[in-house]
């Protein structure tokens, strides 16, 4: 193969990904003892289409282990052998090893394949036991001689050797074939690419050498093609030649054992072959497999493809067809570009503003206009950017079955509101922050089911995923009905741990915060499950980066909920500009909790900690940021300015300011494009007239100050 | 990393802006330039070398403007003449837009790799390392300016 197949593997491993959560899906779904043919046809195709990849790419152990596992859904399929737990628990490992193999090779990295061996094993003596082992080192002889060829070549291979429906084709070019630029060996490549092609040619009306007229075409040909092709793609190769030749196209073997019931016929209506191999491009593949695999649907009545995806599977309905795959940076480049835009309408607003006469106020109304489009524009932009929480909302059916088993606890998994959208990348950082909490509820929330009766509960408990948007943000919330949180037991073990002193008179949202400073625990005993080390203060500061705030609902015995309030995006950010001296700043609207002037003398040197001032019976320090960023300043006095009160990662500090300007959204930009990151600066933006402003990242400035608060001490 | 590059310039001559400094002229590769405009008042960052004056807005981009007089221990000036000349670099982190702010730009000539000479070595002094070689140009001397080394590492790595 000449062809470069490197530009080739990102789209393998991302299909393949894809493929393995539809794998997943299915599996999940797949009951014990009586499984659902289509089911088991999803989860077959994922792993032959992995197989096919790999296979052509050179991933030889990858290969190898769907190849088993291919053998094993095979025998499933064919129905010689049933869906035992042993076999629907190890495939669902079989998902895990795939997905650490795919991630290993993607990163050029070895592999530990201890789990794949000992998976492989099980699935080979599962084989082995439940069905002839002839079947499968045929396939083993058959997969080896094809590994290395293309994909494609591959898959249609597979698909006649198993299938292997032979056609007789006699072809007699009439004279004028060439004429009307129809090439017989065109032709015949094409078929060649259907199947095996073997060609006879029959010379027998060649006439002798001076009479041969170099423009007609003498010869006839017999062809016989091994394909697993239908009739229809046969006939389109000779298409354009009809009426041109003499065309005879036959079956030679026996067609395959009818299907007693009609198949229902996928897509293609009245093909003349409906029992025969249908191959899956036309079958309406779930778009979670991408990569159509030519599965040929056995024989057996079992398996008829469905016209349209299980009613059960949403998700890959809502997927199909009518979308595009598009790299995120053309659309953010269009976000950019839109950006752009929006600056340069506000630039010719402030400009049209000063104008006088006859046409000015034309002007600004064509630019009143103008900003509401773009705004539209803006927004529509925006939502391409988004995708269904869905997406990450179908790993949790895993993870709830997985640890509840473990646990021993009975725990239905509810989830709503999984086509609320969110911004593409908060979605991808919001997985881990929600696993923890699904983990929490499971471990700590949910009591056991002899607890839960005893409680007058049901013995299932019930841990519920729901997102909706709320305004300009999205809410996800986690809650489960177990046994909530023990404000009492909340009180005496942040006491215990010294975070709080024993005497303070704290709110229930204040005990409840409690739970996300660091080192604070629940569990008495850590499990494997939630003490990994990571805490809710870890959880709240990765919800807290992505700009958004998790609060926490609970009543003892009655259950618990976590609302995450997340922004729409990233790309843009709810914004106060601030003037210190000549500079504009921008800071995020989230983290500012109120703006006060001091009075004179309010503010005190505290040793080790500088400037503090009293606010709400805390102590704050403050920070200057004309000092902090080194920009001459207009006042030096506190009570001249502002002291605007922000807070990050839980810390409060004041922000010594001149004045605040205006709010507005603004489009983040990066520094490091073209400079470095600067420790408190979370970004530029740039502002109506032009010029540049800096976004303040306040829990990078917070932390900033107080390393240097240490260094003038020490 | 520019040695292809140079091997390259041996046989054709290459095209240099040529702009000044004080006293000085100085060149850069005419291939390394993106586009020459007027001085403006630049935004402030923090925690950037002293010849870092801030940054600009360069249709949509964010992009550092770096004071070629204060880098080169002259006295800052500005004048309406001074100019910024903006340039592609090369970094560790791949291609980085950046503004060289110079007294004024002068002329675009032709450089043969015979007029060019390697520069003395000049230990210490703020120039060292990032003289490419030095060409006589009508009685004039020409520095030209190896603009990779002179700010792509300090765009590429974290403001210290």
């Amino acid at each position: 193969m000449s062809l470069d197949l490197d530009q080739f593997h990102a789209t393998f491993f991302e299909e393949s990904f894809e493929a393995l959560d539809s794998m997943e899906a299915a599996l999940l779904r797949l009951d014990v003892g009586t499984p659902d043919a289509e089911t088991i046809n999803t989860i077959f195709r994922v792993a032959h289409s992995i197989k096919g990849g790999a296979g052509m790419f050179g991933f030889n152990d990858i290969a190898s282990f769907t190849h088993t596992l291919e053998t094993l859904l095979d025998e499933l399929r064919a129905g010689r052998m049933t869906v035992t737990v042993q076999i629907s628990d190890g495939l669902l490992q079989s998902v895990d090893v795939l997905r650490a193999m795919m991630q290993a090779t993607q990163k050029g990295q070895p592999f530990d394949p201890v789990n794949a061996n000992a998976l492989q094993t099980m699935f080979k003596d599962l084989v082995a036991a439940g069905s002839a082992p002839a079947a499968e080192d045929d396939l083993e002889a058959l997969f080896d001689s094809l590994s290395n060829a293309a994909n494609a070549e591959n898959e249609r291979k597979l698909a006649a050797a198993t299938a292997t429906p032979r056609w007789h084709i006699r072809f007699r070019a009439l004279p004028e074939l060439l004429n009307r630029g129809n090439d017989p060996l065109r032709m015949f490549e094409e078929l060649a690419m259907l199947g095996t092609l073997e060609v006879r040619c029959d010379l027998s009306r060649m006439p002798s050498f001076d009479e041969i007229d170099p423009a007609v075409c003498y010869l006839a040909w017999e062809l016989e093609l091994e394909t697993g092709a239908k009739r229809d793609a046969i006939d389109s190769v000779f298409e354009w030649a009809e009426g041109d030749c003499e065309l005879e196209i036959r079956r030679m073997d026996p067609p395959a054992p009818e299907a007693p019931a009609p198949v229902p016929a996928p897509v293609v209506a009245a093909s003349p072959v409906a029992a025969a191999p249908a191959p899956a491009p036309e079958t309406p593949a779930p778009a979670a497999a991408p990569a159509p695999a030519a599965v040929s649907v056995p024989a057996t009545p079992a398996a008829p493809a469905p016209a349209a995806p299980a009613p059960d599977a949403p998700r890959a309905a809502v997927n199909e067809s009518n979308s595009i795959r598009v790299a995120i940076e053309k659309i953010d480049e269009l976000l950019n570009t839109v950006g752009e835009i929006v600056i340069t309408q506000s630039m010719l607003s402030q400009l049209a503003a000063r104008f006088e006469g006859v046409h000015a106020d034309r002007l600004r109304s064509g630019l009143a206009q103008l900003e509401g489009n773009i705004r539209e524009l803006q927004e529509s932009v925006m939502r391409v950017r988004m995708l269904p929480v869905g997406s990450v909302f179908s790993r949790f059916p895993r993870l709830v079955r997985d640890v509840s088993n473990r646990l021993g606890k009975q725990i239905r998994l509810q989830i709503t509101g999984e086509q609320t959208e969110l911004d593409k990348t908060v979605l991808e950082k919001i997985g881990d922050p929600l696993v923890h909490l699904v983990r929490n509820s499971i471990d700590h929330g949910i009591e056991m089911p002899d607890a839960r009766v005893a409680a007058g509960k049901p013995a299932e408990g019930t841990v519920h995923l729901n997102a909706f948007h709320k305004g300009g943000a999205i809410t996800l919330e986690v809650s489960d009905d177990g046994k909530g949180l023990d404000r009492t037991k909340l009180f005496a073990k942040a006491v215990e741990k010294g975070l709080i002193d024993p005497n303070a008179q704290l709110t229930d949202d204040q005990i409840h915060d409690l739970i996300f400073l660091p080192g604070f625990s629940t569990a008495a005993t850590t499990t494997d499950l939630s003490g990994r080390g990571v805490g809710m203060d870890v959880v709240r500061r990765n919800i807290k980066e992505l700009g958004g705030n998790i609060e926490l609902k609970t009543e003892l015995g009655k259950g618990t909920k976590f609302s995450i309030t997340l922004p729409l995006t990233l790309a843009i950010v709810d914004g106060q500009s601030v003037a210190v001296g000549n500079e504009t700043y921008i800071v995020p609207l989230v983290t500012i909790i109120e703006s006060l002037q001091l009075k004179p003398g309010a503010a005190s040197q505290l040793v080790g900690h500088g400037e503090v001032f009293s606010f709400r019976g805390d102590y704050l320090p403050v920070i200057r940021l004309h000092e902090m960023f080194g920009v001459p300043a207009r006042r030096e006095e506190l009570h001249e300015g502002l002291i605007m009160v922000v807070e990050g990662d839980g810390k409060r500090a004041g922000l010594f300011i001149d004045e605040l300007l205006g709010q507005q959204q603004v489009v983040i930009k990066s520094m490091e494009t073209n400079y470095a990151r600067i420790d408190g600066v979370g970004g530029a933006t740039i502002l109506g007239e032009g010029t540049v402003a800096l976004i303040l990242d306040v829990p990078g400035l917070i932390r900033l100050a107080a390393e240097r608060q240490v260094r003038k001490v020490a | 990393m520019s040695v292809t590059e140079k091997t390259v310039d041996v046989n054709s001559p290459r095209q240099v802006l040529t702009f000044s400094l004080g006293e000085e002229s100085y060149g850069i590769d005419i291939l390394q330039v993106q586009e020459i405009r007027g001085w403006s008042p630049v935004t402030h960052i923090p925690q950037s070398p002293e010849h870092v004056l801030g940054v600009l807005n360069l249709r949509g981009s964010i992009v550092p403007i770096v004071d070629l007089r204060t880098r080169f221990n002259l006295a800052a000036d500005f004048t309406p003449l001074t100019v910024i000349i903006v340039i592609s670099v090369r970094t560790e982190s791949g291609r980085k837009e950046c503004g060289l702010v110079v007294d004024s730009v002068s002329d675009v000539v032709d450089l043969d790799a015979s007029q060019l000479r390697p520069a003395p070595a000049l230990n210490g002094s703020a120039t060292a390392g990032v003289i490419e070689g030095l060409a006589t140009l009508d009685d004039r001397m020409l520095n030209l300016l190896h603009i990779d080394d002179l700010v792509g590492n300090e765009l590429s790595s974290r403001a210290a």
